[in-house]
């Protein structure tokens, strides 16, 4: 009756938001008495897999498989299926995301397991098993009672407090048999920004809008971002003008993100841009215009031209080090 | 071609959130309702391939009745008919359950819908249809075009995008730049007034109960460093908020 955590791989490493899973899931395992079980699908390293044990984990199941390299999402949900089956989990963590919101509806659907998104805090299991999750993108949030045998927990960023230890998982190769019928989608190309941050995992983050004027002028944001080592996001108009890819975009119909610093440079602060990043631990916002809606939602203001105050930003973050 | 596009009634995007009867349900009073903005990207797209390609496109929602204006204009838009599911859509594997029974009835051929409703943000009911349909769902999608049975789409992924080629049928969560929101124009208008919309019954039940709302605590006073001593900000960040 292990719980269960799907942690994805990026380059060869478990994922960050996936650690986070893993660290709660390890804390739901020891409130019901039992342990935590890490299922890795993809290549990595026996020592990457074993630290998953500093989480929390007692366990790693390791799929392998080279049919498994794509991230196919049908055939991911096999393996899952079969982990659940395995450990006899009756709960399953993961981190949201398109690739793990995907997998874990999948497994609902097969296992009439029920499910709940943006999970932000450790269940509640006096008595029943209470969730709490955001609701209307951050404006509110709902407790939500989760019935039926088995229980998927799709968790936001920073949903438990993590603290890391340094015990070492057990790793076993896990080779479920694979459905052919599983693997109909076919991946023909991808296009990625090799060394950028990725802005969902990213616990600083340096945002910029129309208030930057151009593309050309987004070299003061960069700088800043490099010098606090934070990904760049940026507004939808900035993303619909095409000064910068739309995978950076945030806000109502972007990217949520939760970091704990999130600073917002020449961006208005409409109320959709507001629902991707009202998450955030700490809000910083430099507008020129001290009325900029921006203001009420933010922990730190400056009022003034970014032009002027990024640079003088940057170059007090590089004294520091 | 035969088009399913599955659409939510929910408040729009500036509406204020709050809860009455003991923060055990929510206060519509004062809200607009909205088809939600993915799904606007996925109707529009289908009625583009409809046009394009000839056949049918038909929304559904799961939901009461006051849904039926937002119907009516997917309908003004350019969908054919419409089907609303008789019920309050609280869990998402009940959500999907509804619209499975009818896609497995209607036989499909492309279901379209949001990436992720705004209201519950789940992301989850493309992968749950798709799942209970036994097909395979694809979920952000920002370019989908169909080439005889196959469609060939791109998808935003953590940092970049990837290209697809899948087998029809499918499901699809859709977003920008897929297409553009189409504005109803008059002849839509008036004749979406007369287009079927059928009102089934719902089947199953949910697997969570939501007992409670809750709005996020108040932010506290912004505090605010000059501009001339920007500098100061890095200071506080470090030493006060501590997230340096
Ligand atoms: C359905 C819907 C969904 C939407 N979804 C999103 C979304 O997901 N994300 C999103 O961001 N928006 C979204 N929007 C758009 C949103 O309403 C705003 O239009 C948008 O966020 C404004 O972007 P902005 O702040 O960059 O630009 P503006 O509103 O033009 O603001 C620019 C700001 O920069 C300031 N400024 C100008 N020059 C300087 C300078 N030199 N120094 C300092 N400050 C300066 C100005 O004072 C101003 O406050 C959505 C809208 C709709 C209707
Ligand atoms: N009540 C509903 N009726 C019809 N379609 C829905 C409903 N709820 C969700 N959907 C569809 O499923 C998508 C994802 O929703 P969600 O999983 O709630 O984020 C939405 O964008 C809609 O296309």
């Amino acid at each position: 009756m292990s719980v269960l955590i799907l942690a994805e791989i990026d380059n060869g490493a478990i994922k960050k938001s996936s650690l986070e899973a893993i660290y709660y899931g390890s804390e739901v395992a020891k409130m019901k008495g039992t342990t935590a079980t890490a299922l890795v699908i993809g290549s990595a390293s026996a020592g990457d897999l074993a630290a998953a044990g500093n989480f929390g984990a007692a366990k790693v199941l390791h799929a392998n498989d080279a049919r498994l390299a794509q991230g196919n999402i049908m055939a991911y949900a096999d393996v899952l299926v079969s982990a659940i089956q395995h450990e006899s989990s009756d709960v399953v963590v993961l981190a949201k995301s398109s690739l793990g919101d995907a997998v874990a509806a999948r497994v609902s659907g097969k296992l009439k397991a029920s499910i709940v998104s943006n999970v932000t805090e450790l269940p509640d299991l006096s008595g029943g098993f209470k969730v709490k999750r955001s609701i209307y993108t951050g404006k509110a949030f709902a407790h939500v009672e989760m019935k039926g045998d088995c229980k998927i927990l799709a968790i936001k960023k920073n949903a438990v407090l993590v603290s890391e230890g340094t015990a070492t998982a057990n790793v076993e190769v896990f080779s479920p048999a694979l459905n052919d019928a599983s693997f109909g989608v076919k991946v023909t190309g991808t296009h990625k920004a090799s060394s950028s941050i990725s802005l969902p995992e990213a616990d600083l983050v340096v945002s910029a809008g129309r208030g930057l004027k151009g593309p050309e002028n987004w070299g003061i944001v960069e700088d800043l971002a490099n010098a606090l080592g934070a990904a760049t996001a940026c507004s939808k108009p900035v993303s619909d003008l095409d000064w910068r890819p739309h995978h950076e975009h945030v806000g109502q119909t972007g990217i949520k993100v939760a970091p704990n610093l999130y600073i917002a440079c020449g961006i208005s602060g409409a109320i959709q841009h507001l629902a991707g990043v009202n998450s955030s631990k700490v809000i910083v916002v430099i507008n020129k215009d001290p009325e900029a809606p921006f203001f009420k939602a933010a922990d730190y203001g400056i009022v003034g031209d970014v032009f002027e105050v990024l640079p003088k930003l940057t170059k007090a973050i590089q004294a520091l080090k | 071609m035969k088009i399913l596009v599955c659409i939510t009634n929910v408040p729009d995007t500036t509406a204020k959130i709050s809860f009455t009867d003991g923060d055990t349900k929510f206060n519509k009073t004062g809200v607009t309702y909205i088809c939600g903005p993915y799904d606007d990207y996925a109707l529009s797209r289908a009625v583009e391939l409809r046009d394009q390609l000839g056949g049918t496109v038909t929304v559904m929602n799961v939901g009461e009745a006051d849904s039926e204006q937002v119907i009516r204009k997917c309908l003004a838009i350019g969908a054919d008919d419409a089907i609303r599911v008789n019920c309050e859509p609280t869990d998402s594997y009940f959500v999907a359950e509804q619209i499975a029974v009818v896609a497995a009835q209607e036989k499909y051929d492309l279901i379209l819908m949001g990436r992720e409703s705004i209201d519950y943000n789940g992301g989850i009911v493309h992968g749950l249809v798709a799942q209970m349909l036994g097909i395979p769902s694809l979920s952000p999608v920002m370019k989908l075009e169909i080439d005889g049975n196959t469609a060939k789409m791109t998808r935003e992924i953590e940092g970049g995008k990837e290209d697809i080629e899948a087998s029809l049928p499918l499901v699809l969560g859709c977003q920008e730049p897929i297409a553009e929101w189409k504005i109803p124009n008059m002849r839509g208008i008036m004749t979406a007034r007369t287009k079927p919309l059928r009102v089934l019954e719902p089947v199953g039940e949910g697997l969570t109960v939501t007992s409670k709302y809750e709005l996020p605590a108040p932010k506290g006073a912004c505090k605010m460093v000059s501009a001339d001593e920007a500098e100061k900000l890095i200071d506080l960040l470090k030493n006060e908020a501590k997230v340096l």
